[in-house]
């Protein structure tokens, strides 16, 4: 482990909870819709409003999900945990309670692992989670200007109340804005993968707090501020840098950091305390008698286990033994089953996996983010990308080349004619002419003509500047458009000079 | 054929299924009883709801589809919620209120063919012992009208002792269906936790309410017993997924060989003597019919009293926190913000008694408390279990008193609530277990009022209890008395 990087002398200590929705497709205590959007209080039953009478029964596909993540994050599965009431009045909370899991929670221990880029060097991190627990969310308060208030009243949308969530919470172990976000992006990737969660943050399907300290080295954990709410990776990382500079500024000042919880404001920049420690509320939590302890026993986990899709790290796992690629490149091919799977196709179809990698992580990820387009959706096939590197291997193109094809494929995109044939891959080759330059004679000009533009270069090459050499390949590769073949100009040059 | 009003369910069912009277008679003749609303029982009556429901049990005997009770008419306990009359649990904050949904034990005795007559009164959510803790007024005990019925399940009790029903459903959270059926000289029982289910009946401590029936006789008890009970899994997640039962099959029973235990902490210096007496007849009575007394020890008895005024409240103070103003029954006039708003309706909206509970359950759950009142209550509601399945392990049954002594005048304990508190010594214990148990008539005490005697059983073994009572009744009259007048 490298030592953490500090900010003026402090070290940042960052610990997060993440409301994930689970996607089932009923409420956690009840058999209302959990669909986002619809008409306000028209997903919402007597259960979900509190009605006099009515009782709380246990979602079973939600244990589920919650049993995947905790198989996915290869944590403990409780084989019973407990159901407790948080209590508190707020008109959103239609019971004056919130049902959470308490002191035994579903989902315990577990991590996650992922990569992330440090002053340009790959650095693996492991984030260690305390729980994952489920809870029910609330509703909603609209205010003034909403659908449902006005004249200074506020209404209430019991539409999300009792909708399921998996409150996973790590240990303070990340030491940078930067590392908190890889983790939540890979929470998200865990989540959505999995298909437990659909990671929608506009709508509030993946919801991060972030408990910010800092502290000098080696000195105990610093008073924490909770930042909520954070809805996007790149708030995220704005809001835990303005919270970790103000709380420099706050301790360099001489003032005491108040354990509070803050809000970020997007417009601003800023993070701002909603309430300190004076107001934190006695929920007087307690086991909830209307729901018995939720046992899950070996078979269940047995049986989630065997349906679940591979998961994200085996995957990678099994494409460093399979494939032979790197462990790098193996998690970043999973960051998400479309790419794991088009880098599949792509391998196959070609035959030479890391190639199929380098493509994928190089050309396409650069394009897949100019154009802001998935995997799902790119106009280029892996069948076409498996027979460029094909051509490339067997020598029809050089790498330039190559890129120009993929440019082509990528540019006519799903329209072009015989859209996702990779036969188009030698079409365009043939029409552009972009074949490699196979006659040596051709090549022999060239390179002849070069050496006697370059005398100054040829010179210091037979001096022993091995780098004089790069002097003269450009040129070569410029007069042969590109076409020539990097391999046999290096031959030539070498029998030529030596 | 008898006067219709003296007739219990078991005749009232075999005469509307033979066809010797009509629903809509039965009904009505019931109707023209509650006129006046004697002894303050109903809360709400609505004649045309029944009388439309007694047209449909005649319809449906006509075309011999009819359930086991078609046509017995039944008034409900006002917690038990209902679409077709206003449901307010006897407080002042569900004043008005409507049910879109009926509770599953309400929807099983309609769907048996019972026909409501309308919504008892009962003690605020069903806290109290003497049903005067109703924002809607006390009940009065129809054997003596300056004594209480008892309670939570008061207006229940009255209704059924006055002939005003023949049968009503009550709730027993640490008591409230034996103790007001021993102070009205009625039976009624409260089965295993779980057996019934709690959909539809307004929580006051939810790990220990159990709705049950009350009525004239066990043999009446048993079969309405088994039209409320069966698995609601969907619904309640503490309903036992136990199938329905037919409670009167085993009825006829001898006793012959029952071993009754009889703990001797419920026969201490506590118990009024005029109800010690009636409660040693009863057992030589039951003596007399084969039954053998076998002395036990249920030690932690004394100590019922303080968990169960732990764990009630602290339930309570959570199920009553969604009766905040804001989404149904009664919101307060002037409040300036959201917390006015709150503190105002609940400060209108309940009664003393749900205060003083609600008080004490937020406090022994506060943080630096919880461990100290709640959990330690939770060990020892464990332990009293555990001495009652030693107990069971050298009886079949366990007998004593329901109370210590017969109902009190009413306003007798008012500015001490304790005292109330302490009467509810000998149910609280099967409360607490979970374990089923019921009151019978075994007689009269001081002022001639009744006297009941309390059975418990083992889990899931309500048809022993029954079979008990019914042999009991077999030999004697008790349950056939009725308080003058009427």
């Amino acid at each position: 482990m490298t030592a953490p990087k500090l900010v003026q002398g402090y070290e940042v200590v960052i610990g997060f909870e993440t409301h994930a929705q689970l996607s089932t497709n009923s409420k956690i205590f009840s058999r209302a819709s959990v669909a986002f959007g619809a008409e306000p209080n028209t997903q919402a039953c007597a259960v979900d409003m509190a009605l006099p009478g009515t009782l709380p029964v246990m979602n079973l596909g939600a244990v589920e999900r919650a049993i995947e993540f905790g198989l996915g994050v290869n944590a403990h599965i409780a084989e019973r945990s407990i159901f407790a009431r948080k209590n508190y009045f707020y008109p959103d909370l239609p019971k004056g309670y919130q049902i959470s899991q308490f002191e035994i929670p579903v989902v315990q221990g577990g991590e996650v692992s992922f990569f992330l880029e440090v002053d340009k060097e790959t650095v693996h991190k492991t984030v260690r989670l305390e729980r994952a627990h489920l809870e029910e969310d609330a509703g909603k308060s609209l205010h003034e200007d909403s659908a449902l208030g006005g004249g200074g009243q506020s209404g209430i949308d019991l539409n999300r109340a009792g909708t399921p969530l998996l409150e996973i919470v790590t240990q303070p172990d990340m030491r940078s804005s930067e590392e908190a976000v890889a983790y939540a992006k890979e929470l998200h990737k865990i989540v959505t993968w999995l298909g437990i969660c659909d990671g929608n943050m506009q709508e509030g399907s993946f919801r991060c707090d972030a408990n910010v300290s800092v502290r000098k080295p080696g000195a105990p954990l610093g008073t924490r501020r909770e930042i909520k709410n954070l809805n996007s990776f790149k708030f995220m990382q704005q809001a835990i840098d303005y919270e970790v500079r103000w709380q420099i500024d706050q301790i360099e000042d001489g003032h005491a950091i108040e354990q509070a919880t803050v809000l970020f404001d997007p417009d601003t920049g800023e993070t701002r305390a909603m309430r300190t420690k004076e107001d934190a509320a006695d929920y007087r939590y307690f086991p909830d008698p209307d729901l018995p302890p939720l046992v899950i026993g070996r078979d269940w986990v047995e049986r989630v286990k065997s349906e679940m899709a591979e998961l994200p790290r085996v995957m990678a796992e099994r494409f460093v033994k399979d494939y032979a690629l790197p462990e790098y490149d193996a998690t970043l091919l999973t960051q998400s089953k479309a790419a794991a799977a088009y880098f599949e196709a792509t391998a196959k179809a070609c035959g030479q996996p890391k190639l199929a990698s380098n493509w994928i992580m190089g050309e396409v990820s650069r394009r897949l983010n100019s154009d802001e387009v998935t995997f799902d959706t790119m106009p280029v096939s892996a069948a076409q990308l498996g027979a460029l590197i094909s051509r490339i291997q067997d020598n029809t193109i050089n790498n330039n080349s190559a890129k120009q094809v993929f440019e082509v494929l990528w540019t006519d995109g799903t329209s072009a004619e015989g859209a996702a044939d990779p036969a188009r891959v030698d079409a365009i080759i043939e029409a552009k002419g972009l074949k490699q330059m196979n006659d040596t004679g051709e090549l022999e000009k060239i390179i002849d003509e070069v050496l006697a533009a370059n005398p100054k270069n040829v010179e210091e090459f037979k001096a022993g500047n091995a780098k004089a050499l790069n002097g003269l390949v450009g040129p070569i590769m410029k007069a042969s458009k590109g076409k020539a073949n990097p391999a046999q100009v290096n031959a030539l040059l070498m029998k030529k000079l030596g | 054929m008898t006067t219709l009003h003296h007739m219990g369910v078991a005749e009232l069912a075999h005469a509307l299924q033979t066809k010797q009277v009509s629903a809509v008679e039965v009904a009505t003749a019931f109707l023209a009883r509650t006129g006046g609303n004697p002894h303050n029982t109903f809360l709400d009556i609505d004649s045309e709801v029944t009388l439309t429901q007694a047209q449909a049990s005649d319809a449906r005997i006509a075309a011999g589809t009819a359930g086991a009770l078609e046509g017995v008419p039944i008034a409900h306990k006002d917690v038990f919620v209902t679409r077709d009359f206003a449901t307010t649990a006897g407080s002042k904050i569900l004043s008005g209120y409507r049910s879109p949904f009926d509770a599953t034990v309400v929807h099983k005795l309609g769907s048996a063919g019972m026909v409501t007559l309308g919504k008892v009164n009962c003690d605020e959510f069903a806290m109290g012992s003497a049903n005067e803790n109703s924002a809607y007024g006390a009940v009065t005990n129809p054997w003596d009208t300056t004594r209480i019925p008892g309670g939570s399940s008061g207006g229940s009790a009255a209704a059924v002792a006055a002939r005003l029903t023949p049968a009503a459903t009550g709730t027993d959270t640490g008591g409230s269906i034996r103790q007001p059926a021993s102070f009205c000289g009625i039976t009624g029982i409260k089965p295993t936790y779980g057996r019934a289910s709690r959909y539809g009946m307004i929580a006051y401590a939810s790990s220990l309410d159990q709705a049950g029936p009350m009525a004239r006789s066990a043999e009446d008890c048993a079969l309405l017993l088994s039209a409320m009970c069966g698995p609601d899994v969907d619904r309640d997640a503490t309903s036992l997924d136990v199938p329905a039962e037919n409670f009167s099959a085993k009825l006829g029973d001898s006793l012959a060989g029952l071993r009754i235990g009889i703990p001797k902490e419920f026969f201490g210096d506590g118990l009024a003597a005029d109800v010690r007496t009636a409660i040693d007849a009863a057992l030589k009575t039951l003596e007399a019919q084969g039954a053998k007394l076998v002395p036990i020890t249920l030690p932690r008895t004394e100590l019922a009293i303080p968990v169960y005024y732990i764990i009630a409240p602290a339930e309570a103070s959570s199920n009553l926190s969604r009766f905040d103003g804001v989404k149904f029954g009664h919101r307060a006039k002037d409040y300036t913000d959201l917390v006015s708003m709150y503190k105002k309706t609940r400060a209108e909206g309940f009664g003393e008694e749900v205060k003083r509970r609600i008080m004490t359950g937020a406090y022994v759950l506060s943080h630096g408390y919880y461990d100290a009142y709640y959990l330690q209550a939770q060990k020892i509601r464990r332990m009293i279990a555990d001495d009652f399945q030693r107990a069971f392990a050298e009886c079949d049954v366990i007998a004593g008193p329901v109370a210590p002594t017969v109902a009190w005048k009413l306003g007798n304990n008012a500015s001490d609530p304790l005292a109330d508190y302490l009467a509810d010594i000998f149910t609280l214990p099967a409360s607490l277990a979970g374990l089923p148990g019921m009151s019978m008539p075994v007689g009269f005490g001081e002022g001639k009022m009744p006297v009941g005697m309390q059975l418990i059983g083992n889990y899931l073994q309500e048809a022993r209890l029954l079979n008990v009572a019914h042999q009991y009744q077999l030999n004697t009259d008790f349950h056939n008395a009725k308080p003058e007048g009427v």
